[in-house]
C-alpha cells in the first residue's frame, strides 16, 4: 500500500482504526487493495473526485488551491495519455542516444510527466512558456509532435528546428525553449510576461527552473522586477531533489523553493499528482491575471534518470531511493490506479492506449532514425533575419564563402 | 558612482573644447547638432514610430539618462514606453531580450558598455543566437545600446572597448557610429531591424555639434547596416577606422595636407557586417593602409581588417606592409598623463602614417 493510499484512509472518520483493519487484510488478500474506496465512494462513475489535503504547502498566502480536485473520464484518459508518451519518448531517446543515434546532451523528463501534463491543463492556448534544457515532456506539450522532437535529437531536417538547435533549444508558438544556459529562462520568461503586460493580454507567462538553478542570481533580479512591475509570471521550480549530482541540501542553505522570495507568494505542490498540480496552476494564473502580480511554484517531483544520458544517476543516490518512487509516487501508474478505481476506464482501455502510444513513438523512431539531415550548405542560413545587401558568409578557409539568400 | 560620472561629463566637455574639431566654413550657415541630440531624437523618433519600441535601462526614465541621452523621452511618453530599472544588468538584458522574443522591440541601455559584461550571456547566447538555434523561429528584435569604449579619468573597468568581443558573434549586427548622421541613420535602422544590434556609442563625443543634412533630420531617414562611408577622398593612404578613431584620422589627415600627403578616411560605420568592399576599394587605389582603433591591439578590429586585405586580391595592390594604429595594450590608468599615452594621439597616426609611405 503506497504512502498516498496511508494517507487517504487515516483522514476518514475513524481512520486509523480503519487502517490497522485494512494492514491485517492486507496479509491476507493481495489483490487490488480496498485502499481506493474513498476515491471510489467520492466518484460518481462519471467524475474521479478526491481530497488532496497534503498537496500543497503555502507561503504569504491566506488561501491556496482547493484541495478537492476531480476530472472527467475524457480529461482522464487524455492526461494518461499524455505522460505515458511523454515517458515512453523518454525511453526511446535513451535507446537512440545509447545507440549514439543521438548526441552530446540529452537530458530526460521521465518520472516529472505530471508537472507538465497538469500544468498544460490549466493553461490557457495563448499563455507562454520557457524553460531550461530538461525539455523534451514540455516541447510536447507545447505542441511539437513526437517525431518533431525525436528527430531534432538525432539532428534530421524533420527535426522541429530542422537539427540545428538538438535537444537543448526546440521550440514552438508561445513556447521559448529550450535554453542551455542555466537559469538565463528564468529573466527571459519574465520579459516574456513583460509583453504580456505591455500588450494588455490577460495572458501569462510560465518561466521553469530547477533546483539546481533556483539559486542563480539571475533568478533574484528577475523576482524583483517581476514583482516591482506586476508581471504576469509564474516562476516554477521543478525540484527533483538534484541539481546534477548535489542534492538540495548540500546547494540551498534555504531548500525551500516556493519561500525563497520574501516578497511574493509561493506554493509547494505535490508535483507526482497530476491533478494537484492542475488545480494549483488554475490557482496561481487567475492570481497573476488579476494583476496581483507574479507567483512562485515549487513542484516537488523526481527524475528516475541521471541528470543526463552520461550520468547513471547512482553515484549520489541509491538504486532503491529511485525503486521506492516508481513503486509508491510514479504519477503514471498512480492516476491510472485512481481512475481504474472510480470506474471511469478499465484496464483494457488503458491498454489499448497504451498500444497507440507505442505506435506513435514507433513512427516517430522510424522518421528520426531513417530522415535525412539537412544540406551542408544550410549551415550557412538562418543567421540573420534581415539579411543585409550582398551578404555572403565564410566558411572553414579563404576559399569556402557562401552567398545567402535566407 | 553617481558622482564619478558627473566628474565624467564635466571632464568630457573640457576635453571636447580642447582637442581640435574640423569644423568647416559653411558651418555657421549648416543646420548642426550633436550626437547626443540625434541619439535622442532616432529614439523619440522611433518610439512614436512604433508602437512595440520602448526603452530600459538604469535612469533612462526620471533621470533623463546618465549621460542625457534620453532627455525628454520620459516626460513625453511615459512610464510604459520608457522604463527605469534597477541596477540588475543581467536581469534586465534577459526581460528585454524575453520581451524582445515576445514580439516587442526593446532598446536595451547600459549604462556604459563595460556592465554589459554582466548581461553578456544573454547578448549573445539569448539573443544572438536564437534566430539560428530555432531555424528561424524565434526573432529577437532588441538593440542594445550605450557608450563604448574610454571616458575621460574614470579607471581601468569603466573603459573598456567592446568592439573586437560583440563583433566577433554571428548573429549580432555591430554598429559603431562616428558622426551626428551616422548616430540618426544608423539607430533608427538598427531598431527597425528585426535582428539583435550592439549599437557603440562613444561618450567622449556626446557633446560634439556636427553638420547635418535636411535629409539627415527626416523622420525616415535610414542607413544601411553593413556599408561604411568615406570620410574625406584621398590618394596617397587609406586609414580604416570606426567611431572617435575617424575623429583622429581625420585630424591627422588635416594635419598631413600640409606636408602633401592626402589621406583617404574610412568611416566603417558597421563592424559587423564589415564592410570589406570599401576598404579594398579604396586600397586598390591608395596602396597603402593603416588601421585607426582605441581598443587593445590583440585580436583587434585592425587585426581583421588588415586579415581580410591580405587574403584578397587586394593584398597585391599594397606597396608596403599595412599596420595598425591602437590602443595600448594595458588596463587604463587614472593619472591624465598615463591615460593620454594609452590612448592613440594624432601623432601616433601621423607616425604610422609616414612610416607606411617610407617618408
Amino acid at each position: 500500500m503506497n504512502t498516498y493510499a496511508k494517507l487517504l484512509i487515516r483522514l476518514q472518520p475513524s481512520g486509523r482504526q480503519l487502517l490497522q483493519q485494512q494492514q491485517q487484510h492486507e496479509q491476507i488478500a493481495s489483490s487490488l487493495p480496498t485502499v481506493f474506496s474513498s476515491v471510489r465512494k467520492a466518484s460518481s462513475g462519471t467524475t474521479l473526485e478526491y481530497d488532496t489535503p497534503k498537496a500543497y504547502k503555502l507561503h504569504m498566502l491566506e488561501k491556496g488551491p482547493s484541495t478537492h480536485v476531480s476530472c472527467n473520464r475524457e480529461e482522464g484518459l487524455e492526461y494518461y495519455k499524455k505522460m505515458q508518451v511523454i515517458r515512453r519518448m523518454e525511453a526511446s531517446a535513451n535507446n537512440m542516444y545509447k545507440s549514439k543515434l543521438i548526441r552530446g546532451f540529452c537530458h530526460l523528463y521521465s518520472g516529472q510527466e505530471a508537472v507538465c501534463v497538469g500544468m498544460k491543463a490549466a493553461m490557457d492556448k495563448n499563455d507562454s512558456l520557457i524553460t531550461a534544457y530538461r525539455a523534451h515532456g514540455w516541447t510536447y506539450m507545447m505542441g511539437v509532435s513526437v517525431t518533431g522532437i525525436l528527430a531534432e535529437l538525432t539532428g534530421k531536417k524533420t527535426g522541429c528546428a530542422e537539427g540545428r538547435g538538438g535537444s537543448m533549444h526546440m521550440y514552438a508558438p508561445n513556447f521559448y525553449g529550450g535554453n542551455g544556459i542555466v537559469g538565463a529562462q528564468v529573466p527571459l520568461g519574465a520579459g516574456v510576461a513583460f509583453a504580456h503586460k505591455y500588450r494588455g493580454e490577460s495572458n501569462v507567462c510560465i518561466a521553469l527552473y530547477g533546483d539546481g538553478a533556483a539559486n542563480q542570481g539571475q533568478v533574484f533580479e528577475a523576482y524583483n522586477m517581476a514583482k516591482l512591475w506586476s508581471l504576469p509570471c509564474i516562476f516554477v521550480c521543478e525540484n527533483n531533489g538534484y541539481g546534477m549530482g548535489t542534492s538540495t541540501a548540500r546547494a540551498s542553505a534555504n531548500p525551500n523553493f516556493y519561500t525563497r522570495c520574501e516578497y511574493i507568494p509561493g506554493i509547494w505542490v505535490d508535483g507526482m499528482d497530476v491533478l494537484a498540480v492542475r488545480e494549483a496552476t488554475r490557482f496561481a494564473r487567475d492570481w497573476c491575471t488579476s494583476g496581483k502580480g507574479p507567483m512562485i511554484m515549487e513542484m516537488a517531483t523526481y527524475r528516475y534518470f541521471g541528470h543526463s544520458m552520461s550520468d547513471p544517476g547512482t553515484s549520489y543516490r541509491t538504486r532503491e531511493e529511485v525503486q521506492d518512487v516508481r513503486k509508491s509516487r510514479d504519477p503514471i501508474t498512480s492516476f491510472r490506479e485512481k481512475v481504474i478505481e472510480a470506474n471511469l476506464a478499465t484496464d483494457e482501455e488503458f491498454k489499448n492506449i497504451d498500444n497507440e502510444v507505442k505506435k506513435i513513438i514507433e513512427d516517430a523512431e522510424n522518421h528520426a532514425q531513417n530522415d535525412p539531415e539537412l544540406h551542408v550548405d544550410e549551415l550557412y542560413s538562418h543567421v540573420y533575419s534581415m539579411r543585409p545587401e550582398n551578404f555572403k558568409i565564410r566558411g572553414c578557409d579563404n576559399f569556402t564563402f557562401k552567398e545567402i539568400s535566407k | 558612482m553617481k558622482s564619478v560620472k558627473d566628474l565624467v561629463k564635466c571632464h568630457s566637455s573640457i576635453i571636447l573644447l580642447r582637442r581640435s574639431f574640423s569644423v568647416t566654413s559653411r558651418a555657421l550657415a549648416e543646420k548642426t547638432i550633436t550626437i547626443r541630440e540625434a541619439i535622442t531624437q532616432a529614439m523619440d523618433e522611433e518610439i512614436t514610430r512604433d508602437d512595440r519600441v520602448f526603452l530600459m535601462g538604469e535612469e533612462v526614465a526620471q533621470y533623463d539618462g546618465a549621460y542625457k541621452m534620453s532627455k525628454g523621452l520620459w516626460k513625453k511618453h511615459g512610464d510604459k514606453r520608457i522604463v527605469d530599472t534597477p541596477i540588475t544588468e543581467m536581469g534586465f538584458a534577459g526581460i528585454a531580450t524575453g520581451a524582445a522574443m515576445a514580439g516587442l522591440r526593446p532598446i536595451c541601455e547600459f549604462m556604459t558598455f563595460n556592465f554589459s559584461m554582466q548581461a553578456i550571456d544573454h547578448v549573445i547566447n539569448s539573443a544572438a543566437k536564437a534566430y539560428y538555434m530555432s531555424a528561424g523561429k524565434v526573432k529577437v528584435p532588441i538593440v542594445f545600446r550605450g557608450p563604448n569604449g574610454a571616458a575621460a579619468g574614470v579607471g581601468a573597468q569603466h573603459s573598456q572597448d567592446f568592439a573586437t568581443w560583440y563583433s566577433q558573434c554571428p548573429g549580432l549586427k555591430v554598429i559603431s557610429p562616428y558622426s551626428a548622421e551616422d548616430c540618426r541613420g544608423l539607430l533608427k535602422a538598427a531598431i527597425r531591424d528585426d535582428d539583435p544590434v550592439v549599437f557603440l556609442e562613444n561618450e567622449l563625443v556626446y557633446g560634439q555639434q556636427f553638420p547635418i543634412s535636411d535629409e539627415a533630420l527626416s523622420a525616415d531617414f535610414v542607413l544601411p547596416i553593413g556599408k561604411g562611408k568615406i570620410e574625406r577622398e584621398g590618394k596617397h593612404i587609406t586609414l580604416a577606422s570606426h567611431s572617435i578613431g575617424v575623429k583622429l584620422c581625420l585630424e591627422a589627415a588635416k594635419e598631413l595636407e600640409q606636408s602633401g600627403i592626402d589621406c583617404e578616411v574610412v568611416n566603417l560605420r558597421t563592424l559587423r557586417p564589415l564592410d570589406e568592399d570599401i576598404v579594398k576599394t579604396s586600397v586598390k587605389k591608395t596602396h597603402h593602409l593603416v588601421t585607426v582603433e582605441f581598443g587593445w591591439p590583440q585580436c583587434g578590429v585592425g587585426s581583421e581588417i588588415i586579415a581580410r586585405i591580405c587574403e584578397s586580391d587586394a593584398f597585391d595592390y599594397l606597396d608596403a606592409p599595412p599596420i595598425r594604429v591602437t590602443g595600448a595594450d594595458v588596463p587604463l590608468a587614472y593619472a591624465k598623463t598615463l591615460e593620454q599615452n594609452s590612448m592613440p594621439q594624432v601623432a601616433n597616426v601621423i607616425k604610422s602614417i609616414k612610416k607606411v609611405l617610407n617618408k
